[in-house]
């Protein structure tokens, strides 16, 4: 293995042997053997020749939607699993943690659960109380530890199974969703132990749903679908990638379902649909139905599922009947992230709210910079000091 | 053999033992009372029904510490069994998620049988004293007969442990047969109160029955029968140690071969 390797990961793959019936007896072994040999497990293959180097001080994501198989690739990078076929060389120490606050016992006290945890984190005793003061004063738990951890509610307990967790000095991290639990605060104390560990060049392993993280941080990633590695690349396209097949699949379209259930008045309904999409351009197919009455439509775009992007409504005609109309937007005019198109009709008289669709469609914009907060792009530009700066 | 007791390992045992214990008594008023007054009051109920009523061994000297003695290091056997037996299963949520060598788990809870062991001993010795016990040399070999049972325990606890994750039956099963294994051995009767040489014979081939009498001739009585009077000696005495050092190899290799799947089959 190359010296500026941390992990190389070649050729896995891994079966599980599924019970169709957990036999956990004697009983329904025997029964099963009697009917005719082992027919009752079923293999399922969760991952499929996956191959892949992580090179030290890399801040590593492995992206994939749920069941992909991309905690069991962290759970056989742990060694908590083996691979059925490949191997797994790791370089250096590696925390075997994949998740917070493992093995706290409920019936402990915090400081108790303090000294536990890091024994797993391989700390040994003394070491731990040289640290547990700033533990305790980093979760802000100074008056509870002595209270059992069962009396702890959920984002305390979080609190402090992260102060203890960042303290891990070993080569490489594994993270697993850490930033699924915890309020807003708390992900920022985790966005900047990231930057932290960023900055001193950690080898990390992070597995996430959260693209804003992976696309922040990450300086690699690689996407898993279905057990197979189907792309090795930047975090941008990985997070792009992420984010087309989540709309791909998850999403149903909008269809004439959505609106009944929806509608105000009835005979009135209105739908979207995504009817083009080039690099530059998208085009949304509204579909409307208003009886004899004139009407018109409104559309908004939300990014991201918070910035609204736009709020309009058709201008000059007023619509009468069922039809459809095209609404075209520059793409070009915005930053990357995923639009959520919904529409509304109203009555043209009195602005009357008469359907509106429950679920919009969606569309993608890739390729700028993910860390706009804004939607439309605008046109700026920076200046430096140049005896101030270095470039990086 | 470094790496298994590595810093780490260690802290991580004693982590372990530490946690065992406090959650053992955890809500009960007495607390770690309980570790020696359970011995007590057990004896005294044996001593009422077997001693009093029945008039059980009346020809061996010290009965009491001797039914003491021989129910403590029974005790020894099944708790350790059987809080081994479950102990993979029962911290498989630790299996899961992190990588920690899994006999440490074992180990862990063979120290905490070992602790009660300890003190169940202090319980004992207590008794000796106040039955003016006599104080023999062969008091010295006590400690390496506690080391084969250890020992023998820890190979049944590996072996168990590691089959209860694939089949739970074990656990019923297991029950049944320390509840024969408890009358099989002569425990709560004279080994001599048996007429048949050949089931004297049977019996001590057991591990635990040949040690509990050789650390009862070792520390209480010369009387008891021990696997040297009952065989007359000869190499048949060994049987019952080639049986612990099969089973502990037995063990420790049905083990090793399933602890890599631990995480998967829990």
């Amino acid at each position: 293995m190359a010296d500026d390797i941390a992990i190389k990961v070649d050729n896995v793959s891994k079966t599980f042997k599924l019970p169709h019936e957990k036999q956990s007896s004697l009983k329904g072994v025997l029964i099963s053997r009697v009917r005719g040999g082992n027919r009752s497990y079923e293999s399922q293959e969760v991952l499929r020749n996956v191959s892949f180097e992580i090179k030290k001080g890399e801040f590593f994501a492995i992206v994939g939607r749920n069941g992909s198989g991309k905690s069991t690739l962290l759970k056989m990078l742990a060694g908590i699993y083996n691979p059925t076929k490949g191997s797994i060389q790791v370089e250096g120490k590696l925390t075997p943690f994949i998740e917070l606050g493992v093995g706290f016992n409920p019936e402990l006290t915090g400081r108790e659960n303090v000294f536990l945890n890091g024994a797993l984190l391989g700390f040994s005793r003394k070491e731990m109380e040289g640290m547990y003061d700033n533990i305790v004063s980093f979760a802000e738990l100074g008056r509870f530890m002595d209270q059992k951890l069962k009396n702890y509610s959920s984002g305390m307990q979080v609190r402090l199974a992260f102060s203890i967790a960042i303290r891990a000095n070993s080569d490489i991290l594994l993270l697993d969703e850490v930033l699924a639990v915890g309020d807003a605060a708390f992900q920022q104390k985790c966005y900047n132990y990231f930057e932290e560990l960023k900055a001193r060049n950690q080898t990390v392993v992070f597995v996430s749903h959260d693209m804003g993280a992976v696309t922040r941080f990450c300086t690699r990633a690689i996407y898993i679908k279905n057990g197979d590695m189907i792309l090795d690349g930047t975090p941008n396209d990985v997070a792009d990638l992420y984010r087309e097949e989540n709309i791909a699949t998850e999403q149903p379209k909008p269809t004439e379902s959505n609106l009944d259930a929806a509608k105000k008045p009835s005979g009135f309904s209105v739908s979207t649909k995504l009817a083009k999409q080039t690099d530059s351009s998208v085009v949304i197919e509204v579909g409307y139905k208003s009886r004899q009455d004139e009407t018109f439509v409104g559309i908004s775009l939300i990014r991201d599922g918070k910035t609204f992007a736009e709020i309009v409504t058709n201008p000059e005609y007023a619509l009468v009947g069922s039809g459809n109309l095209h609404y075209t937007v520059d793409t070009s005019l915005y930053n990357s992230g995923v639009y959520e198109v919904t529409a509304a009709l109203f009555r043209r008289k009195n602005r009357e709210l008469l359907a509106f669709t429950k679920r919009g469609s969606e569309f993608v914009i890739k390729g700028s910079d993910p860390m706009r907060g804004a939607a439309v792009k605008l046109a700026d530009t920076w200046k430096y000091d140049k005896a101030n700066t270095i470039k990086p | 053999m470094r790496q298994y007791f590595s810093k780490q390992n260690r802290t991580l045992l004693s982590e372990l033992v530490r946690t065992d214990f406090k959650l053992r008594y955890q809500g009960s008023v007495l607390g770690y009372a309980w570790s020696l007054l359970r011995p007590l009051l057990l004896f005294v109920i044996l001593y009422v029904v077997f001693v009093k009523f029945l008039k059980i061994g009346s020809d061996i000297q010290h009965y009491p510490v001797y039914l003491l003695l021989g129910i403590v290091v029974w005790n020894f056997f099944n708790e350790m069994t059987v809080q081994s037996l479950g102990s993979i299963v029962g911290r498989g949520d630790l299996i899961r998620k992190i990588r920690i060598p899994r006999w440490l788990i074992i180990v862990s809870t063979s120290i905490s049988a070992l602790i009660n062991l300890g003190l169940n001993l202090v319980v004992v010795a207590f008794f000796m004293i106040i039955n003016h016990v006599d104080v023999y040399r062969t008091l010295l070999f006590v400690p390496f007969l506690l080391l084969e049972v250890y020992l023998f325990a820890l190979g049944v606890s590996l072996f168990l442990s590691a089959f209860f994750v694939k089949f739970r039956d074990i656990g019923y099963i297991w029950e049944v047969v320390l509840q024969a294994g408890f009358y099989l051995t002569p425990i709560l009767y004279p080994l001599s109160m048996i007429t048949s040489e050949t089931l004297q014979k049977l019996i001590l081939i057991n591990p635990v029955a040949q040690a509990i009498q050789d650390i009862r001739y070792s520390a209480v009585t010369h009387q008891t029968l021990t696997i040297h009077n009952v065989f007359d000696g000869g190499w048949y005495v060994l049987i019952p140690f080639v049986i612990v050092i099969a089973l502990l190899i037995g063990g420790i290799t049905y083990f090793k071969s399933q602890a890599d799947s631990f995480a998967e089959n829990i």
